[in-house]
């Protein structure tokens, strides 16, 4: 698979480290997120969560985003997978990888992709929990809002 | 001139289809077509304020122009991760 990805099939992080890091001896560090399906939202005990995406802007935005962070922190490699379809409760439904010779710009490198998938992705989660089901709606995506870049950027580097 | 209309999370739910083809008069622009649909389907209304749009899966503003086969995109705000 490639570094970026939107795929209905389990996620594989080493895969993933595999495929940003290769089989280079350059890197020093390479910090991973896992993003899992929690049993609570909102005060709603979760069933499960069915993931949509619209397919090839999502992988577009996810590709921008790495090179929104690769701008950043110039000597990093970035990887992201996300999953969408039907996922249990503590399955992935995010894995992102960044290698760096440094582990100060793998981390942040690494958080700024978690913040701007929140933002910028067109991907949706309809949570079912126990109860009924609800279409969960966060961020309005606009990849030139430079605020929101900002701000995704201030939380990397905190 | 023919425009294909995706739709997406609830948005799709609320119109009972994730794909519509119209037909709209030229010239036209997102908006345009937007106009049309929330006319054929009032309900999609409230998402004006806080929706993304895209044209040929690229986000694009409410004022882009759009062509004969072009595919505009509605999208709710989004909530992956």
């Amino acid at each position: 698979m490639a570094a970026v990805a939107v795929t209905s099939a389990p996620l594989d992080l080493q895969a993933l480290i595999d495929e940003v890091g290769g089989a280079s001896t350059a890197d020093g560090a390479v910090a991973s997120f896992i993003g899992l399906v929690r049993e609570e939202n909102q005060g709603r005990r979760v069933s499960f969560l069915e993931y949509e995406a619209y397919e090839p802007l999502a992988v577009r935005a996810l590709q921008l985003i790495t090179e929104e962070a690769r701008a950043s922190w110039d000597d990093t490699r970035i990887g992201v997978h996300h999953r969408i379809g039907r996922l249990e409760l503590g399955e992935a439904s995010i894995i992102i990888v960044a290698a760096s010779p440094h582990r100060a710009h793998a981390f942040a490198a690494c958080r700024y992709t978690i913040e701007r998938v929140k933002q910028i992705v067109p991907i949706w989660k309809h949570e079912h929990f126990e109860g009924g089901d609800v279409w969960l709606e966060g961020a309005t995506a606009d990849p030139d809002d430079e605020a929101a870049r900002e701000a995704a950027r201030r939380i990397a580097c905190a | 001139m023919r425009i294909t209309v995706r739709l997406f999370a609830r948005l799709r739910d609320l119109a009972g289809s994730g794909e519509l083809v119209r037909d709209v008069e030229m010239p036209a622009t997102v908006e345009t077509v937007w106009r049309s649909l929330v006319d054929e389907m009032p309900r999609l209304r409230d998402y004006e304020r806080t929706m993304s749009v895209a044209v040929n899966a690229d986000y694009a503003k409410m004022s882009a122009k759009v062509s004969d086969g072009d595919e505009v995109a509605f999208l709710p705000p989004v909530s992956g991760g």
